[in-house]
């Protein structure tokens, strides 16, 4: 364990001396909480008039009895951008991943290190938590921020109780990490591969990918994100993540770091 | 303290290291001395279990390469190639995290000392960016002894240093020398290899030699003695050459240069002969080879 704890603290000493990872990984949150706020605002000034957009049905059936129609229409507008707290999971590891592995290529420290007693599984953790801390972190303090400047922006509690129901609390808390170990593990197999963090990063992004599909599925009204929904995402989550742990454990292998790592 | 019997590593198609048997005592400084691309980072990588031989088997420490890897990681250093630092930490942060892998028992006490015998101590604050070559260098080398490993591999040391900080790194690993340190020097310094190292061997994918350096040159040029006469004719080079022991004689100006095994034995009877022939001898010495002659020959041999 103090070897897994020396490689995280390692890493961030490291990684946080880059100003664009820091600016990542407080400042992004902190924009989808302010921009989420903002959206929430708005909404709740708009009047009544304006239902022009295509609101799925789904989403009434779904809505808490006892709303008012413009209730459930400021909870669907604003729901559609509470995405936006599951991309800080996703994006954040990839910048730490990113800078950590093409940086210990370019100054060839790997091959001391792994001339440690270090096992390559605790590498690999060290890495993984390293890159998933902050990012969970940073996702749950921002939506906490989120659900707090809610509380004080909106006085009708039942908006408010209809937001923060259990299927997002289930989506920030368990999806969330789920995501962003999904995402360190591809930056880090990505990283293992190209020399330039920015390509990395480029790269890796590719994770983010699917969570637009399901924003703009939400946006369009394809996709309605139900309580079952979340909990099918989580399940697919864990086996990918699984798989991803797997791949990356295979890779990450002494010899092949050293030999492949170029 | 190493021992490795028919060690070889392919890539692909190509053979790095190839059939490599050998021994190091314990104490020894034992230079590893080979051309570019002769396999001396791959025997290194192998022997400090950072890839895998591909046949063969190696012993270090008296640990099994390939069964107990753990433990030899535990028990040598390595000097790698280039220095591979964590540039934007401290000199000191670099050292405590290699403490802490190493699971040294009192790091900080550990990371004083060695950067004190380095002289790195006032330096412990700066970034490891901000060192010179050579003292990025000696940081490299206090973090491959933290752990006070039995056994220290240095892949090139003074490799890219200049005269002066070479100096001082090779006079600090004559200092690790006399703590006892069984020491595997790879090296393209020849002067280097010949100043440290108790036994050198010289090595192209290969093993071509493995001797002292003394045993090197003797056994590739064989041993010559210089006689400077103030007057040398033919009649003398020419009784020197009827002695059975003299392997070969040449004139050159009034100098006789004579081939034999032997010279500690045989020298004073050829003075005898001399001087009994009318030969003022006005001087005698073994004419030494440089390690680089023996170096060039066997490499070119290969
Ligand atoms: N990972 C690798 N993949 C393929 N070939 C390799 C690999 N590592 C080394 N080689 C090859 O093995 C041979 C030996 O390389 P090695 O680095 O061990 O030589 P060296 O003696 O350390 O040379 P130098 O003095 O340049 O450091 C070279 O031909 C090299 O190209
Ligand atoms: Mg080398």
């Amino acid at each position: 364990m103090t070897k897994i704890k020396t490689i995280i603290l390692k890493e961030w000493a490291e990684v946080f001396k880059n100003r664009f990872v820091l600016f990542t990984v407080i400042f992004m949150p902190l924009f989808f909480t302010v921009l989420a706020l903002v959206l929430l605002f708005l909404t709740r000034a708009a009047g009544t008039g304006d239902i022009s957009s295509p609101t799925p049905d789904a989403f009434f059936r779904a809505c808490p009895e006892g709303l008012t129609a413009e209730e459930c229409l400021q909870i669907y507008f604003v729901s559609q951008f509470m995405l936006l707290f599951l991309l800080t999971p996703l994006i954040i590891p990839v910048n730490i991943a990113a800078y950590s592995i093409v940086g210990e290529k370019t100054t060839r420290s790997l091959e001391p290190l792994l001339a440690t007693p270090i096992t390559t599984l605790e590498l690999l953790a060290g890495k993984n938590l390293a890159a998933a801390i902050p990012a969970v972190l940073a996702t749950w303090a921002s939506f906490l921020l989120y659900a707090l400047g809610a509380n004080l922006l909106l006085d009708n509690p039942r908006v408010v109780a209809a937001l923060f129901d259990p299927k997002w609390w289930l989506a920030i808390a368990v999806v969330g990490p789920l995501l962003s170990i999904l995402s360190v593990n591809f930056s880090l197999m990505v990283s293992s591969r190209v020399n330039d963090p920015r390509v990395a990063e480029q790269l890796s992004a590719v994770v983010i990918l699917p969570l637009l599909l399901l924003f703009f599925g939400q946006l369009a009204g394809w996709i309605f994100l139900s309580p079952r929904l979340v909990v099918i995402l989580a399940l697919i989550l864990v086996v990918l993540d699984a798989l991803m742990v797997f791949l990356a454990t295979r890779l990450f292998q002494r010899e092949t770091i050293l030999t492949r790592w170029r | 303290m190493i021992q490795t019997e028919n060690l070889t590593r392919k890539f692909g198609e190509l053979v790095a290291v190839e059939d490599l048997s050998l021994q190091v005592g314990a104490g020894e400084v034992f230079g590893f001395l080979g051309p570019n691309g002769a396999g001396k980072t791959t025997t290194v990588r192998m022997l400090t279990c950072l890839i895998a031989p591909t046949s063969g088997t190696a012993i270090v420490n008296g640990y099994r390469v390939g069964k107990e890897d753990k433990h030899i990681r535990r028990t040598v250093g390595l000097l790698t190639e280039s220095p591979g630092l964590y540039d934007g930490l401290s000199v000191e942060h670099n050292l405590r995290i290699y403490a802490n892998l190493y699971e040294v028992r009192d790091p900080a006490k550990q990371v004083e000392k060695y950067l004190r015998m380095l002289d790195l101590w006032d330096r412990r604050h700066d970034p490891a960016a901000t060192l010179s070559k050579g003292m990025k260098q000696k940081l490299a080398i206090a973090r491959a002894l933290l752990h006070e490993p039995r056994v220290l591999f240095l892949d090139e040391p003074t490799a890219s240093l200049d005269p002066e900080a070479a100096h001082m790194v090779r006079e600090f690993i004559a200092g690790l020398r006399k703590e006892g340190r069984t020491i595997f020097l790879c090296t393209h310094n020849l002067d280097e290899a010949d100043r440290l190292c108790d036994r050198i061997a010289v090595f192209k994918t290969r093993l071509l030699a493995l001797d002292t350096p003394a045993n090197l040159r003797s056994r590739v040029f064989g041993r010559k003695v210089v006689f400077h006469l103030r007057q040398a004719d033919g009649a003398m080079a020419e009784a020197v050459r009827k002695m059975p022991f003299v392997k070969d004689v040449q004139v050159i100006d009034h100098k006789l240069l004579v081939a034999l095994d032997d010279p500690e034995r045989h020298n004073p009877e050829i003075i005898r002969l001399l001087v009994g022939l009318g030969a003022d001898v006005q001087f005698v010495g073994e004419l030494r080879r440089s390690l680089e002659d023996v170096y060039l020959q066997l490499v070119k041999n290969a």
